[in-house]
């Protein structure tokens, strides 16, 4: 790799099938990408493929460009995107169901359409043969391309940098928001919300077992029902909020009176046992709280 | 004293200003600074015409750049005036004729709380005037026949509460910007064609030109001529336009922008010499016009009708003499100047007479009215005389050398030219001496218990009588020794014409049917007593009293026709150019809703067109290629 | 192996990520997919830098990347914008440029 012949046709036998390896693990990521349903899933596949290519500019000579890939776009970019996903995609669960009539007809269509003519035009050109890199990176890829930067394009290089600064900026624009009045005291908060006859107290605390994350268990009110503000909205959103049923009470139950039963501690009281239902809960929060 | 040609002016400028925009506070002396300044104006010309008279023939033209007004890459208009001995006829015409006026004015218009406000159009009438027969060059001149014809317009509808008088000077107005566009043409063709309108210029490239050029010229200018000289066929307005003061028919319709046209076709005349054709449209229209206004002014009743159609052929004389080119233009404005003090005086005379009568200006109530008026008997009979052509009279003198100058054009031409000027002579001397018969002779019909004759004021007679001198004696003076022809000549250049009929037999001939025309007219209203309402008269008659059926020509012409016109063409606006427009309209709209089903709003959609595009873009890439 | 493979992958990739545009409403995901076509135009450029011999193709690559990377920037900002403002982030409810 380091040193390809010049003008050769074909490259070393370790790299073919390092390619041919690679490469699918490239092209599932990207499909990958565009068919999970959560956005989360979709950035760490084409995080995948981000490697991937940064293995094959290594491959290609370019092992400044294979680092920088690394580093800016799967460390950086796919960061920053996987932090808008967190901040954004509470929700991010597409739907994969297509609303636009003969959109996916039409994608799927001129998709195909599109890759068979870039890769018709591909294999016309007459690429038997390549030059390789060995003489352009003699000095060094690093220095090859500081060299290149800092002469031939060093306009470019000039205005893409004045092109990030202005994103930068743009971007504190664009999310910054000015305050344009006073922030409300706590007074004035709580206030205002006995005045709009919201929720007037504390938030009711989920129901705590510690045997799972706990947080994902809604509370039970005295009637036994849920009580719904209990779980974070997002957790609900997101389908994660485990259900208190009736059966998994009654497990509790009997759990708790066998190890009376091991303890010795029977009371004889089986008769003043309330049946299953309506105030089982209490009984069963009354009995967590031991 | 080049430098007075401006203040000459500037002096009535001044006083329309400050009668204009002084307001009521000036109501008490507005008349007097009017009067003031229109003196001021004259002895200004006074002046300079003495300084003229004290050089020789050749350097007597004056000439005062004031400012460039219009600079503008190779055009260049200047506020510039010249002031030759053509002008300073003019000068002197407008500003002593326009001063009587006004001092008549102060006893006329006595009892009109509107006094001052006339009097500030006055001033700019005359300051119009003088601006237009002083410019050097003919954009300045444009200038002043727009400003004569914005103060006539105001003087016409002055009595503005009456219908009559409202619709008169909208009808003036009106008659006036055709020949007005003619003027405007003709200068912008004098501009594209020698790239100046400046008298001198102009004149001296005329040889340049082509002859259709110079033709077109020429009509272009007559148009306009005839526009402000009421000549046929631009005529019509003269007689509505009575409806205003009559000092202001005194001042306008007869001595000063009636004779506009003929200052033009004379100054013009560098431009008329050299396109022949051009002229001839000019004796055609003064000769027609001369018969026109005769045959008009002898069925009219109405005193100032009869005057406007008088003046209608006067004009048409000096018209006439004008378009004979060197032979005729130094008594066309000999004419001119005789006219304008006769017709003065005339018209004044007949203010007076309505002045005594309640303002009645029908000719069959009036009748013995001389020894009520004497003074307006003698100084309107003078006129009279001037006008008919009586021999020793102003009139006689310069009718007669245009009469001359007629035969002299020479041919058949020349024959049928002399023939209508004679013609015309004899009709003149038949409708003044109506005129007169009816006012001043025979029994009264009039009313004695409703209506008390009695003389006008001084400040009224003085200036009759002071016209009635110049109707007299002016064209004697003139005439000594050919002073007037002289004078002139510098400008206008003179030639003697060469008359298949001597100067004694025209003179005969004028005689002879002067002599007729006052016979027939004592004959029909002198001998038998004048009926009080209009007898039913023959076809001829009929058709004289509506004016020669000329306002009846415009209507179905142009106004039907114009209104004919505008039908169609609203017609085809509608239908081929709304239809085209509409259609086109249509069409958009109609490819423009199927283009909106492309306009989802789902950026997806636009994702996929975009695609698409790029694999076109794609394809045609490798098809280019051979691929 | 010819390294044209490497420009069939690209190509294949590229595809990939316009389909993806094509197909998802999710604006985080529409612009994942955009940096995959970036990401593949890259890959052909280094590519072309091996064929050709000189690290132009590089350069290329390189600006590219600093280019996505303000793009990456200046787009999310958008996009948590929009979001805060309309809470959603689906391209198909910023529709407001229809009649």
């Amino acid at each position: 790799m380091t040193a390809l012949a010049a003008a050769s046709s074909l490259t070393s036998t370790g790299e073919a099938v390092q390619f041919w390896i690679l490469g699918t693990v490239a092209v599932a990521g990207a499909l990958c990408t565009i068919l999970m349903r959560r956005a989360v899933h979709s950035a760490l596949s084409l995080a995948g493929t981000m490697i991937v290519l940064a293995v094959f500019y290594l491959a290609n000579g370019a092992y400044f460009l294979g680092v920088v890939q690394i580093v800016v776009y799967t460390g950086a970019i796919m960061m920053l995107f996987l932090f808008v996903v967190m901040l954004v995609g509470v929700t991010a669960a597409d739907s994969l169901k297509e609303t636009l009539k003969g959109q996916r007809w039409l994608a799927a269509g001129l998709g195909i359409g599109f890759g068979v003519l870039l890769i018709a035009g591909i294999g016309n050109a007459s690429l038997k043969e390549f030059n390789g890199l060995g003489e352009a990176n003699a000095g060094g890829n690093v220095q090859g391309l500081a060299a290149l930067i800092f002469t031939k394009y060093v306009f470019a290089f000039e205005i893409t940098g004045a092109l990030l600064i202005t994103a930068a900026v743009g971007a504190m624009v664009l999310t910054h928001r000015e305050r344009t009045e006073r922030a409300r005291t706590q007074r004035e908060q709580s206030e205002a919300r006995v005045r709009e006859g919201k929720q007037v107290p504390p938030l009711p605390a989920p129901g705590v077992y510690a045997r799972h994350n706990a947080v994902d268990i809604p509370g039970l009110l005295p009637d036994g029902t849920t009580a719904e503000l209990s779980v974070s909205p997002t957790l609900r959103e997101r389908g994660q909020v485990r259900d208190v049923s009736g059966e998994s009470l009654a497990e509790l139950k009997a759990l708790e009176r066998r190890s009376e039963d091991w303890l010795g501690r029977s009371t004889g009281d089986e008769a003043a046992e309330p049946p299953p239902g309506g105030p089982a809960p209490r009984e069963h929060k009354e009995g967590a709280k031991k | 004293m080049e430098n007075l040609i401006a203040l000459l002016v500037a002096a009535p400028l001044v006083g329309a200003a400050l009668l204009l925009c002084g307001g009521k506070r000036l109501d008490r002396t507005g008349h007097l600074i009017g009067t003031l300044f229109s003196v001021a104006s004259f002895a200004l010309g006074v002046v300079l015409f003495a300084d003229m008279l004290g050089k020789g023939a050749g350097d007597r033209a004056l000439h005062q750049q004031l400012f460039t007004w219009i600079p503008v890459g190779g055009f260049r208009a200047d506020i510039a005036f010249q002031l030759d001995q053509l002008s300073m006829t003019f000068v002197l015409l407008i500003t002593g004729v326009g001063s009587l006026i006004h001092i008549y004015s102060i006893g006329y218009m006595e009892h009109d709380e509107r006094r001052r406000r006339f009097f500030g159009y006055l001033n700019l009438f005359l300051a119009a005037m003088l601006l237009l027969v002083l410019a050097d060059n003919y954009l300045l001149l444009y200038a002043g026949w727009e400003g004569v014809g914005l103060a006539s317009y105001l003087l016409i509808g002055f009595w503005q509460h009456k219908p009559s008088a409202a619709t008169a000077a909208k009808k003036a107005f009106l008659v006036n910007r055709v020949g007005d566009m003619g003027l405007s043409i003709a200068i912008m063709l004098m501009f594209t064609t020698f790239g100046t309108f400046a008298f001198g210029p102009v004149f001296a490239a005329t040889d340049r030109a082509g002859q259709g050029t110079l033709t077109a010229l020429g009509l272009l200018l007559l148009l306009g001529a005839c526009g402000k000289s009421a000549q046929v066929p631009l005529q019509s307005w003269l007689g509505d336009a009575m409806e205003g003061p009559t000092p202001v028919s005194a001042l306008i319709h007869a001595a000063t922008m009636v004779t506009a046209g003929v200052y033009l076709i004379t100054r013009s005349g560098a431009i008329f010499n050299a396109a022949p054709t051009a002229q001839l449209a000019v004796v055609v229209v003064g000769a027609v016009t001369l018969l026109f206004g005769a045959i008009v002014g002898c069925a009219k009743d109405d005193i100032k009708k009869a005057l406007a159609g008088s003046t209608m052929s006067q004009i048409g004389y000096m018209i006439l003499a004008a378009g004979l080119g060197p032979i005729g233009y130094a008594f066309a404005i000999m004419h001119l100047v005789t006219h304008g003090f006769f017709k003065a005086g005339l018209f004044l005379g007949a203010g007076s007479v309505m002045h005594g009568m309640n303002d009645e200006v029908d000719m069959r109530r009036y009748g013995g009215l001389r020894k009520y008026m004497p003074v307006t008997f003698i100084t309107f009979g003078l006129g009279y005389l001037a006008i008919i052509g009586f021999p020793g009279l102003s009139g006689f003198f310069s009718k007669d050398k245009i009469i001359e100058a007629a035969f002299a054009r020479g041919g058949t031409e020349g024959w049928i030219l002399g023939g209508a000027a004679l013609l015309g002579a004899a009709i003149t001397a038949f409708y003044m001496t109506r005129v007169m018969l009816m006012t001043f002779f025979g029994e009264k019909r009039w009313d004695p218990a409703e209506v008390h004759p009695h003389e006008s004021p001084k400040v009224m007679t003085l200036p009759m009588i002071v016209l009635a001198f110049g109707s007299v004696f002016a064209g004697g003076l003139f005439s000594i020794n050919e002073a007037f022809v002289k004078w002139l000549e510098p400008v206008t250049s003179f030639a003697h014409g060469h008359s298949p009929v001597s100067a004694t037999t025209v003179t005969a001939a004028t005689m002879v049917v002067l002599v007729i025309g006052v016979g027939i007219a004592w004959g029909m209203y002198g001998r038998k007593p004048v009926p009080a309402l209009a007898p039913r008269g023959s076809l001829l008659t009929r058709a004289a009293r509506r004016d020669l059926l000329q306002d009846d020509f415009n209507h179905v012409v142009f106004v039907r026709g114009g209104q004919e016109l505008t039908g169609t063409l609203v017609q085809l606006d509608r239908s081929v150019v709304d239809g085209a427009v509409n259609g086109t309209a249509a069409a958009m709209g109609g490819l423009s809703g199927l283009l909106r089903q492309l306009q989802t709003g789902f950026v997806r959609s636009y994702a996929v067109q975009m695609l698409g595009g790029a694999a076109v873009l794609v394809a045609a890439t490798l098809l280019m290629r051979g691929v | 192996m010819n390294p044209v493979y490497y420009l069939y992958l690209a190509a294949l990739l590229f595809t990939i990520g316009a389909a993806g545009v094509l197909i998802r409403r999710n604006a985080i995901v529409v612009f994942m997919c955009i940096e995959l076509m970036l990401n593949a135009c890259n890959l052909a450029f280094v590519t072309f830098s091996r064929m050709h011999g000189n690290l132009d193709g590089q350069i290329i690559a390189f600006f590219t990347m600093v280019v996505a990377a303000a793009e990456v920037v200046v787009g999310l900002a958008i996009i948590v914008s929009i979001f805060r403002t309309r809470h959603t982030a689906s391209v198909d409810d910023a529709s407001l440029m229809k009649l």
